[in-house]
């Protein structure tokens, strides 16, 4: 197994790396119809909601709810536009405190 | 050299650090998880290099995760390797999306940036707005590839000495970074975040019977899709 490794490696890169060139060559310079502007456009909303839910609540196994609350106050602290960092630590802390003293 | 060169120059190194700091909250998501990384290879019977390698050559770090516990437990190269094909296809749906946006960037570039395409770095850079200069994606995507890499390399070179869970305080960091980049852009503007609730729903209706890889390109493929019908686009 072990001297198959660097295959294995090599193989993860290229199926991983191909799939992130092509849309160079797909989405090109064309000018697409509106709609499909629109589409593209949407993606990052898209992509951002399913990257976040439901993947927050298994950061301590079996415990949902501390992602749950930390997702909270994150959210709360990002409505009022608080700088990414502080939004990040005060989720840090929040379930840092959740998972010890709570 | 004239003025003129040294202010192009001058310009190019700001906008790069400008994407350096864009990238720090990535750094501070990346780093614990990276060094984990590094301590678990090892731990799985994977060298020091050939977990730095992977970092560097893969840089995908759920689809690596899974790649060691299947080498692991002895899972053939084939499998492996078409799981991580799974997981990480993800990436060409964001990138159809990033590549509409820069459309006027060269191949070149293009070709620099789509290779750090990751889910945070796809986050950041589409989140950010107004026209980007190539070299603040520059600065973006390098800054978290070198953290991702150093990071496999520390935890690799520390092993005996790091336990290798990565803290549940810190896994929350990137989901924080997540929610930090959606709320504000879709504050006030229900109909994206329509787009983003209605794909959160999807996903967890799909990942009760789909691998997480299908599940999330599903899930923005169609959450993404519904926005069309939703009428006029509110402009920024």
């Amino acid at each position: 197994m072990m001297n198959d490794l660097i295959w294995v490696i090599i193989g993860m890169s290229l199926v991983t790396l191909i799939p992130r060139w092509l849309p160079i060559w797909i989405v090109g310079r064309v000018s697409l119809p509106r709609w499909a502007n629109q589409w593209l456009n949407h993606i990052p909303y898209a992509a951002l909601g399913a990257l976040i839910f439901p993947g927050i609540l298994s950061i301590e196994q079996g415990k949902p709810l501390i992602g749950l609350l930390g997702g909270l106050i994150a959210g709360c602290l990002a409505f009022f536009r608080l700088h990414i960092m502080y939004v990040i630590f005060g989720a840090i802390l929040t379930v840092f405190i959740a998972k010890n003293f709570l | 050299m004239s003025s003129h060169a040294q202010e192009a120059i001058q310009s190019k190194k700001h906008e790069f650090s400008k994407g350096m700091m864009a990238a720090m909250p990535l750094v501070i998501g990346y780093l614990p998880i990276a060094v984990a990384f590094g301590v678990m290879a090892q731990q799985m019977g994977l060298s020091v290099w050939q977990a730095v390698c992977m970092s560097a050559l893969v840089y995908a770090g759920a689809s690596q995760f899974m790649a060691i516990g299947m080498i692991a437990a002895g899972t053939g190269m084939i499998e492996i390797v078409f799981a991580t094909f799974v997981l990480n296809f993800r990436h060409f749906v964001m990138g159809l999306s990033l590549m509409n946006r820069l459309k006027d960037f060269s191949t070149k570039w293009k070709i620099v940036i789509s290779s750090g395409i990751t889910d945070e770095t796809f986050a950041v850079a589409s989140l950010t707005k107004g026209q980007m200069h190539p070299f603040y994606i520059a600065g973006l995507v390098s800054t978290a590839y070198f953290t991702w890499v150093l990071g496999t390399l520390c935890g690799g070179l520390l092993a005996n000495m790091i336990p290798p869970s990565i803290s549940t305080s810190m896994s929350i960091a990137l989901y924080a970074m997540f929610i930090g980049l959606l709320v504000p852009a879709i504050r006030g503007k229900w109909k994206l975040g329509m787009i983003a609730v209605i794909s959160m729903g999807l996903n967890s209706l799909f990942s009760l019977f789909l691998s997480s890889g299908w599940s999330i390109i599903l899930a923005t493929i169609i959450g993404s899709s519904i926005g069309i019908f939703f009428g006029q686009e509110e402009e920024k």
